[in-house]
């Protein structure tokens, strides 16, 4: 077990360098600077470019840029010069995370209890209803949800506030469009597991014991199907916090995903940088966790060590 | 108790059984349709495999069976009919019709449906139904050349990899554990922010994450089939090894191929509104779906039609590929049959 | 004579499929008796597998649904009970043996807990005396270090101690029949004959009555008192294991038997396969299952099934060739070798 975890956290590590190596020279290679406003004379141009270091060779920046990471420092954003992207972050995260994380849950929770509704009661209406709602899920893409759920719950019928964070009601709409997909996907994941599960030798070695079907559904069927899911829990966490990019722009909430889109729209290299690298580690650690995590219930991938 | 039947449907009397079991002996009784049967019947007239043979139904090569299951499975039919209208639609519409893709018309502003305007008018009085043909050619030629790039590099890849092991396999491996590690979206970022909006950029910066899946997966198939028989038989052939595995071990995992093939290009059709829709994209005035989604947005509250049209589209789309994903699936894989 | 214990009636058995409806099970009827070991043979598809699963209602209903028939466990008809009820008889009165022990054990709880799991729900033992049952069981088996096995995952244990631990699993609830649905076919010869082996022992000590479900007539030969072959879902031909090898009066067992090597064939003798495949149980011939397959099918074989003809006290067959018209063959040499003679 220690061999396998110390295995993640190599990969892991290694493709938060391969991650922050190929975002500092990709940045490098944007067309036009950070400074292009056509009102800066030459002269404030190169004092600016002084002032963040970018006169100096590129090596020399990427070494430099590395020791900052290493005690931590994401740099400056060239947008808003007071402003360093740690300070950037730290006020924008909560709330992103806030986000990311109802949504997770919803979407999971309501994923696993609708796909194992839907496998246990395969063929008739409600396993149909289920299924329709999951493929329905899995076709909306999260912006078009969004504004659909805004356009019903908060303009047609107002329900909802339609935008901002700011308190529980404003929350359920986001978390809803950021969920969905996920929600749908898991969905659909654990019915198709449930229904492979069955038939397999052990579930009906656990129903000639004679234990009820309860315990041979929950300790046998649904222990094993929801194997799966959890292979999906990583790239599940990406696709929510990416999803934050458009729903925190649709519902007006500052959180890092709106900051990130506009540091591309502005060519703020630091920014882009140190949103980049922060969003990569976190989901590259989220995924570390999952794959341990799966180690652990999972017994076969605890000895084998992958 | 006799076991005789005339006939399977219509069965002879039961002859009383008292406390039977087969303890008790099971007496042969003179049966009242054994009058019938005369010494001629019982003449032997030996095996009828043939009689058998005509039982099991007929052959059918691999598209001629995949293509009756499709064809069985209506979802999966009217899918694959949906498609192909949008497709002719993308191509024929845009020119048949009497408005430009980026013809303005101050008049018809937000105009909802009408027999001019069939799916109304954007924001900026253009056609919605001439733009959401337009946004279909960039979207499906998007998603469709996407997903078949990354497939190719991802079956290629993945045959020789498969094939060969050893170093090669490792390295593209490592590789795929970090490029997988690294959220696709964010890449895609990067490299559009790096090579400017554009259709040619948003397929590479697709190709670069896209291929790892497929890879992979032709890697792990390969690897599985390798061991058989048949693939041993054409290594003592002395064929080579290109044409092994795209003689041999490629026309195996076809359909997979093709499921997945199907199933990636939702993926990259929702990638390419996502990024649009942040505006890395396509750039208006030019159209894609996304690019249409998101001019909808902002005109939600005063005019939802000008979102719903696209969307409706978006949608039916993505749906339409995952049911003809999942009957393909089905098609070639009668094991999973039902179980999504 | 030993007490019959289970009493199975005209039993049919069906599946609703996509492509209709499959009748799996035609119409068997046998008995097993206390304290023996039954054999059921045949080939693949042949409806033992369902038939014995009908003991325990083990096949998914729906699809699967009994058409007529009973099946007496004590005096009570299995086809009528709940499935609350059929949960006091699963592991307690008869247990199930599967085919693969690789699949048939669940790979995310500990070998420990499924064999205890059979206690729960139940009266009667504490948590103590359950697990030092579990272990004296596993040493039962025969299976070295219980107390380490006992806390091991399934993937941990090789093939044959996941088999013995299958059979553990089977014993604990120290039930009166164990169905066994051919236990050694994934397994290695050798761990083969250490299980068939300890199955044997198993029933000397406990007086269990074993239904032994097998296409392999050695395992039948070595192992059972009496023998059902069945075929096309139906039973060809029963009786003791003497009658069935010596006395064979059925083609179909016949052709098994020929079909197979022993110690004495001769390197220049050669076996002989049943030509074709069984039949399509989506719609089954109106004569006799076999009759296409058989080389000395009569005409009445093709259109009317045979009846049941009662050789000795427990031999019964079922073929037109015991009729008073039939000719008489030697099944056991074929039409060819006869014409040479």
């Amino acid at each position: 077990m220690t061999k396998y975890i110390l295995k993640r956290v190599g990969i892991s590590l290694i493709t938060i360098f391969v991650l922050v190596t190929a975002v500092f020279f990709l940045a490098r290679l944007m067309p036009g600077g950070p400074f292009n406003d056509p009102k800066l004379s030459e002269a404030a141009r190169e004092n600016l470019s002084a002032y963040y270091g970018f006169d100096k060779p590129v090596l020399e920046q990427y070494i430099t840029y590395l020791g900052n990471l290493l005690s931590g420092n994401l740099g400056f954003s060239t947008k808003y010069p007071s402003q360093t992207v740690n300070q950037l972050l730290a006020s924008s995260f909560p709330y992103s995370a806030d986000l990311g994380i109802r949504a997770l849950c919803l979407a999971i929770s309501f994923g696993l209890v609708f796909g194992i509704m839907s496998a246990l009661n395969r063929g008739n209406g409600i396993d149909l209803f289920f299924v329709i709602v999951a493929v329905i899920g899995t076709s909306v893409p999260d912006f078009i949800m969004g504004a659909l759920l805004q356009y019903f719950f908060a303009i047609e019928w107002g329900l909802l506030p339609i935008a901002e964070y700011k308190g529980f009601a404003y929350t359920i709409l986001p978390s809803i469009g950021l969920g969905f997909y996920t929600m749908a996907s898991v969905s659909r994941i654990m019915r198709a597991s449930m229904l492979e599960v069955v038939q397999q030798d052990y579930i009906k070695t656990a129903r000639s014991k004679g234990i009820s079907r309860f315990r041979v559904t929950w300790k046998h069927q649904i222990r094993n199907a929801i194997m799966p899911v959890v292979t999906i829990l990583g790239p599940t966490v990406a696709a929510v916090l990416t999803g934050t990019f458009v729903i925190e722009s649709l519902f007006v909430i500052p959180g890092m995903g709106k900051y990130y889109v506009e540091s591309v729209q502005n060519n703020d290299y630091s920014l882009i940088l140190g949103m980049t690298v922060f969003y990569g580690a976190f989901l590259v650690f989220c995924n570390m966790v999952v794959d341990i995590l799966y180690g652990i219930i999972d017994p076969r991938v605890r000895v084998a060590g992958k | 108790m006799s076991e005789l039947k005339s006939d399977r449907n219509e069965q002879t009397p039961q002859i009383p059984e008292e406390e039977l079991t087969a303890q008790t002996v099971e007496e042969v009784q003179a049966d009242p349709t054994e009058e019938d049967l005369s010494p001629e019947d019982f003449e032997i007239i030996g095996k009828n495999l043939e009689k058998m043979e005509s039982i099991s139904r007929p052959s059918l090569t691999f598209w001629q069976e995949a293509w009756r299951r499709i064809r069985g499975n209506r979802a999966a039919f009217i899918s694959l009919i949906l498609l192909i209208i949008y497709g002719l639609l993308a191509i024929f519409a845009p020119m048949l019709s009497q408005y430009g893709f980026d013809q303005q018309d101050a008049y018809s502003m937000r105009a909802g449906f009408s027999l001019e305007h069939w799916l109304g008018c954007d924001a900026l009085g253009r056609d919605l139904w001439v733009r959401v043909w337009m946004g279909a050619r960039v979207s499906l030629t998007i998603g469709l050349l996407a997903a078949i790039i990354n497939s190719l590099i991802g079956t290629v890849l993945g045959g020789f990899c498969g094939y060969y092991g050893g170093k090669l396999d490792m390295i593209v491996m490592r590789i795929i554990d970090v490029i997988y590690g690294i959220p696709s979206l964010i890449v895609c970022i990067l490299v559009m922010v790096v090579l400017g909006s554009g259709v040619e950029s948003l397929i590479i910066a697709m190709v670069i994450v896209g291929w790892t899946g497929t890879c992979r997966f032709t890697r792990g198939e390969v690897y599985r089939l390798k061991e058989q028989e048949f693939v041993l038989a054409a290594q003592v052939m002395g064929e080579p090894v290109a044409t092994i595995i795209i003689r041999e071990l490629i026309p195996n995992i076809m359909g997979l191929l093709i499921t997945n093939l199907t199933m990636a290009i939702p993926g990259a059709i929702f990638q390419e509104a996502f990024l649009s829709y942040i505006g890395l994209g396509i750039s208006p005035p030019d159209a894609s779906w996304g690019v249409l989604a998101k001019e909808g947005t902002k005109m939600l509250q005063v005019a939802p039609h000008i979102l719903y049209v696209p969307a409706f589209f978006i949608c039916t789309t993505v749906l339409a590929l995952n049911q003809l994903g999942n009957g393909l699936r089905d098609a070639f894989d009668p094991r999973l049959r039902g179980t999504e | 004579m030993a007490e019959n214990i289970l009493e199975i009636k005209d039993l049919t058995f069906s599946f609703r499929t996509y492509g209709g409806v499959v009748k799996s099970v035609r119409d068997v009827s046998f008995d097993v008796r206390e304290g023996e070991i039954l054999g059921i043979v045949g080939e693949s598809g042949c409806g033992k597998s369902v038939t014995s699963q009908c003991i325990l209602r083990l096949n998914p209903e729906p699809p699967g649904f009994f058409e007529s028939g009973s099946i007496l466990y004590k005096g009570e008809d299995i086809v009528k009970k709940s499935d609350r009820e059929m949960r006091k008889i699963r592991g307690t009165e008869i247990s199930f043996i599967f085919q693969d022990p690789m699949t048939s054990l669940n790979p995310t709880m500990t070998v420990g807990k499924q064999i205890e799991e059979i206690f729960v729900g139940r009266k009667g033992m504490s948590r103590k005396e359950i697990k030092e049952r579990t272990l004296e069981i596993l040493r039962l088996v025969g299976i070295n270090e219980p107390e380490r096995r006992y806390k091991q995952y399934p993937h941990e244990l090789s093939g044959g101690m996941k088999q013995r631990v299958m059979i553990a699993i089977a014993l604990v609830g120290k039930p009166s029949i164990i169905i066994a649905d051919e236990p050694t076919t994934s397994l290695d010869v050798t761990i083969e004959a250490q299980i068939l082996d300890l199955l044997k022992d198993l029933r000397e000590k406990m007086n269990t009555s074993i239904i032994l479900i097998t296409h392999d007539l050695g395992v039948i030969a070595k192992m059972c008192d009496r023998v059902l072959v069945m075929y096309g879902g139906k039973i060809a031909e029963r009786g003791t294991v003497e009658e069935i090898f010596y006395e064979t009066a059925h083609p179909y067992t016949a052709g098994l038997i020929k079909s197979i090597a022993t110690l004495d064939t001769s390197k220049d003798h050669k076996l002989v396969p049943i030509d074709g495949t069984p039949p399509d149980l989506f719609s089954p011939p109106h004569g006799c299952p076999f009759a296409a397959r058989c080389e000395f099918a009569m005409k009445v074989c093709y259109e009317r099934q045979p009846e049941f003809h009662q050789l000795s006290p427990e031999h019964t067959c079922a073929c037109w060739l015991q009729h008073p018209y039939a000719p008489k063959v030697d099944i056991m040499k074929g039409l060819e070798q006869e014409a040479k003679k």
